[in-house]
């Protein structure tokens, strides 16, 4: 029955549409998984099976039960009802030990790694038969040919901080295979990837299936999983929603099986209003700033964002950001250059001024810097408003005007929580972010610079945060929007700028621009088409 | 082997555990220290009876309480109020000299002018003097991130050491030259003695009134004002402080000064209600600052629990001295206290988690997001 469905444009070896077809038992059988936690269900009765030779993701919104699924078969859980066979036998785990030992590895989002060890210090690591510095050249000699085979090029005696993020995934990867993992599970491992580097990593999983392992892949990106599994089980609500094939479906029906409704998000719904684009709100000249750690991290960046625009900023993680962000903001201050709001000058490296002078900021760490997540939900709406009237009264805070504020704004946000008083770390991650939108928008900013403002969220809140900023735009406000999934910045931006290195190495107007060539921009690559022209869309 | 206790993080903690933890947590300690009393041979009820009737029971005996809880009432209050931010002000100790030294001062300069005048400028003198203390740590703080737990323990050192060069090593202005053999300090004026507010037979020191005054003031600082605000924000996250545009610098120092300042006032107290010079020896061997410390973590950093906490301090304190004697070891009020910090401890960590009985193989129950 579980045939794995292979397209054929990802078949890059001939020999996998003759394993897949041999296969009998499938390598993995869920047969209703149920598993409670106080006050949730996580799993109600979920079904999933995965065959030999196949590249099977699971999809679901945050908090459909994708993790609690694959922590059931790394044995980290034990399931309150239902069976899990292996190949075929039937499986009890009562441990991690135990689902390693069946073959089974998992390859966490967050990497479990020693960063002063090396390489194969970290494979060898936990492993107990054997010890001693041999044992280490031996795991190293192995790790290269590993390495070779499923490309995966990592140095087994590089210590692990001085890997990048990519790098340290592989080591994750060849971990579990190390330790003869037959059925691999992956948690969103091109989170933290550029285009080329998931490339590469689905070529990897490729080659790993054309041998007969099973590759088990968690997502909620429905391009990623349309490009890379050959089947899809979709997760809802803690219930298995369907198995589909990806030859015989797409990115549509998937989203639709995801949250049980037609969703749209695409760059067509967004009309511009015309006569807004001629007033440049936002004006980046030449600006430079430093790191943490006291390095130039921005130079000479110069952009500008005319009212009801959003200008998109696509780059890896690391190339410029943060410091951007933070730096137009006032959080960071300038080595050099200015910010400019509809021409005047904002005061380098001063908060308060570009709250004043109208600049919002949805920054990447949402519960910790955007937020105090110990506080509660009105407090948080007070973030930056509490010096003036009406929440200030005199040198007191005015609580009662502060509790209907947050009663408002909740509901004009669709923010649920128990009350007003909710600290803010006990709301879910779309409810954390439209509180802090939520802030953000009430002070009528001209320009509100986001970064990543959907990750991380499931699939409804990622639309309704989407929704908020086009809308945004529409009203005439002026959005820089910086973040690394693409998809996005290529659905809902006007303008496309790519940074790399702390540079803008890259402008182009979203219509035309093509994902390969961002991708490579990115990474470093020039184009020779890449052009570097300022101004309106 | 895995234990069968498993801790588990509440998600909220539910009103009524805030009360009933603490008062749980003292029970615990009563028979903890019954156990101690009846492993030395002694009746434990007998004995609370005693220290109930010594530390509470009569006017006279809570004019004593009092009397020994408006320091810890004072040093309570300094603790609480850096604790609230994140800062671990442990130098209420020597903070409490310098205000004992500022206000001594006052007492001594001032001492024939109207009660009135010597009494505000003891109050800012003591203020001045505790604060001046803590700045020095919240400078280095603020400035150069020095960590304000170990610049506030050792300042205790050196406000120790002041104290002693004032009084012993030294002809300064707050030694009695006319003190002959061992040397002791300068009487303050008679108008700069604070008198009690009498009630009957119940004498409440001037102190105690300023500490619940400030108690009131500090709580309604932290709970109302754009100051308090501030205050829980940035120690809740700094990051979050930086991006809302608050003055993380500033705040510590204001923070540094108000809590020694408050620590201050507890040593003019001292010079104004009780010793009436500035007695070197005894205020190192009274350890106010650290119970003070105990105080504040008792009532969970609340100012207006401090005062509370203060009060049953004070009344095993002052219960210990009224019951020292042959058959009334003087350690034990002290293991009592310890007992009472230990069990308040443990019990802290109930209103965080909840502990439940499992079996052996059953799964972490952790819920996965």
């Amino acid at each position: 029955m579980p045939d794995g469905v292979i397209r054929p444009a990802d078949a890059a070896d001939p020999a996998v549409l003759g394993l897949a077809a041999i296969v009998s038992a499938p390598a993995v059988r869920m047969l209703g998984i149920v598993k409670r936690f106080p006050g949730v269900v996580a799993n109600d009765g979920v079904t999933f099976e995965a065959a030999r030779g196949e590249v099977h993701a699971l999809l679901g919104e945050n908090g459909a039960g994708k993790s609690t699924l694959s922590n059931i078969l790394t044995g980290l859980y034990r399931p309150d009802e239902g069976s899990i066979e292996i190949d075929g036998t039937s499986a009890s785990f009562d441990g991690p030990r135990a689902a390693i030992a069946a073959g089974i590895g998992m390859v966490h989002q967050h990497f479990r790694l020693v960063p002063t060890f090396t390489v194969a210090e970290n494979v060898a690591l936990g492993q107990r038969d054997g010890s001693g510095r041999n044992q280490l050249k031996t795991v190293a000699a192995e790790l290269r040919a590993m390495g070779a085979r499923y490309g995966l090029p990592v140095d087994p005696n590089a210590r692990i901080w001085q890997l990048s993020v990519g790098e340290q995934q592989r080591v994750e990867i060849l971990k579990a295979l190390y330790r003869g993992a037959r059925i691999l599970i992956l948690d969103e491992p091109t989170a933290v990837l550029t285009p080329q580097e998931a490339d590469a990593l689905f070529a990897t999983l490729r080659t790993m299936v054309s041998e007969g392992r099973t590759v088990i892949f968690i997502s909620h990106k429905l391009h990623e999983v349309m490009a890379v599994a050959d089947r899809v089980t979709v997760l809802r609500a803690g219930k298995t929603v369907g198995t589909v094939a990806t030859s015989t479906s797409s990115t549509r029906d998937l989203a639709r099986l995801m949250v049980g409704r037609d969703v749209v998000f695409s760059r067509a719904t967004r009309a511009r209003p015309a006569d807004l684009a001629a007033t440049p709100l936002l004006q980046v000249d030449g600006l430079g700033s430093n790191d943490d750690r006291d390095r130039p991290a921005l130079t000479d960046v110069s952009f500008v964002v005319h009212a009801g625009e959003i200008v998109g900023i696509a780059g890896v993680a690391g190339n410029g950001q943060r410091e951007l962000a933070e730096t137009i903001t006032g959080m960071r201050t300038a080595t050099a250059g200015t910010v400019r709001i509809r021409g005047q000058t904002v005061p380098n490296g001063r908060v308060r001024a570009a709250i004043a002078a109208g600049i919002a900021h949805v920054p990447e760490d949402r519960l910790h810097t955007g937020l105090a997540a110990s506080l509660s939900i009105e407090d948080n709406l007070a973030l930056k408003s509490y010096r003036t009237a009406p929440v200030a009264r005199g040198p007191f805070v005015d609580r009662t005007f502060l509790r209907s504020h947050a009663t408002e704004v909740m509901e004009r946000f669709d923010v649920r929580a128990p009350g007003p008083a909710t600290p803010v770390r006990l709301l879910s991650g779309g409810n954390v972010q439209k509180v802090l939108l939520g802030r953000e928008f009430t002070t009528n900013p001209l320009v509100m610079i986001a970064a990543s403002p959907t990750r991380g969220l499931d699939v409804g809140a990622i639309q309704s945060v989407r929704q908020l900023l086009t809308d945004a735009a529409d009203g005439g406000m002026g959005i820089v929007l910086i973040s690394e999934d693409l998809e996005e910045v290529l659905a809902l931006s006007d303008r496309v700028l790519v940074m790399y290195e702390g540079a803008i190495v890259g402008d182009m107007p979203a219509a035309s621009a093509d994902t390969e060539r961002i991708g490579l921009l990115m990474g470093g690559g020039t184009v020779g088409t890449a052009t570097t022209s300022q101004g309106a869309p | 082997m895995r234990s069968p206790l498993r801790f588990e993080r509440r998600l909220s903690q539910p009103r009524w555990l805030t009360v009933a933890v603490p008062l749980l947590s003292l029970l615990a300690a009563l028979i903890l220290g019954a156990i101690v009393l009846l492993a030395t041979g002694r009746n434990p009820f007998a004995t609370y009876h005693r220290i109930f009737e010594r530390g509470f029971a009569s006017q006279s005996a809570l004019s004593g309480t009092l009397k020994s809880a408006t320091p810890l009432a004072f040093t309570g209050l300094c603790a609480s109020v850096a604790f609230r931010m994140g800062l671990v002000n442990i130098g209420g100790e020597g903070q409490l000299f310098g205000g004992a030294i500022g206000a001594a001062w006052a007492g001594i300069a001032l001492g024939e002018q109207s009660p009135g005048v010597v009494f505000l400028a003891m109050l800012i003198g003591g203020a001045l003097g505790g604060a001046s203390f803590a700045l020095v740590a919240g400078i280095l703080r603020a400035k150069f991130a020095t960590n304000e737990i170990i610049t506030t323990l050792m300042l205790n050192y050196v406000a120790g050491i002041l104290l002693n060069h004032l009084i012993f090593n030294s002809t300064s202005y707050w030694r009695d030259p006319k003190s002959a053999g061992f040397p002791t300090g300068k009487a303050i004026g008679t108008s700069a003695r604070w008198s009690a507010v009498t009630i009957g037979q119940l004498a409440i020191p001037r102190g105690w009134i300023v500490a619940m005054i400030a108690g009131i003031l500090v709580w309604v600082l932290y709970r109302k004002t754009r100051f308090g605000f501030e205050v829980s924000v940035i120690s809740d996250s700094p990051a979050a402080a930086r991006y809302a545009g608050m003055s993380t610098t500033r705040k510590i120092l204001s923070v540094m000064a108000l809590s020694g300042a408050l620590a201050g006032l507890g040593g003019a107290s001292d010079i104004g209600d009780f010793r009436h010079v500035l007695d070197a020896k005894g205020l190192q061997l009274s350890g106010y600052g650290y119970t003070g410390i105990v105080v504040a973590a008792l009532a969970r950093l609340n100012p207006l629990a401090t005062l509370v906490v203060a009060v049953i301090m004070g009344g095993l304190t002052n219960a210990g001295f009224a019951l020292q004697g042959p058959d009334f070891p003087s350690g034990l009020v002290g293991t009592l206290q310890g007992l009472i910090l230990f069990t308040a401890v443990a019990g802290e960590v109930l209103t965080r988690y909840r502990i439940r009985l499992t079996h052996r193989h059953s799964t972490p129950t952790v819920a996965a997001r």
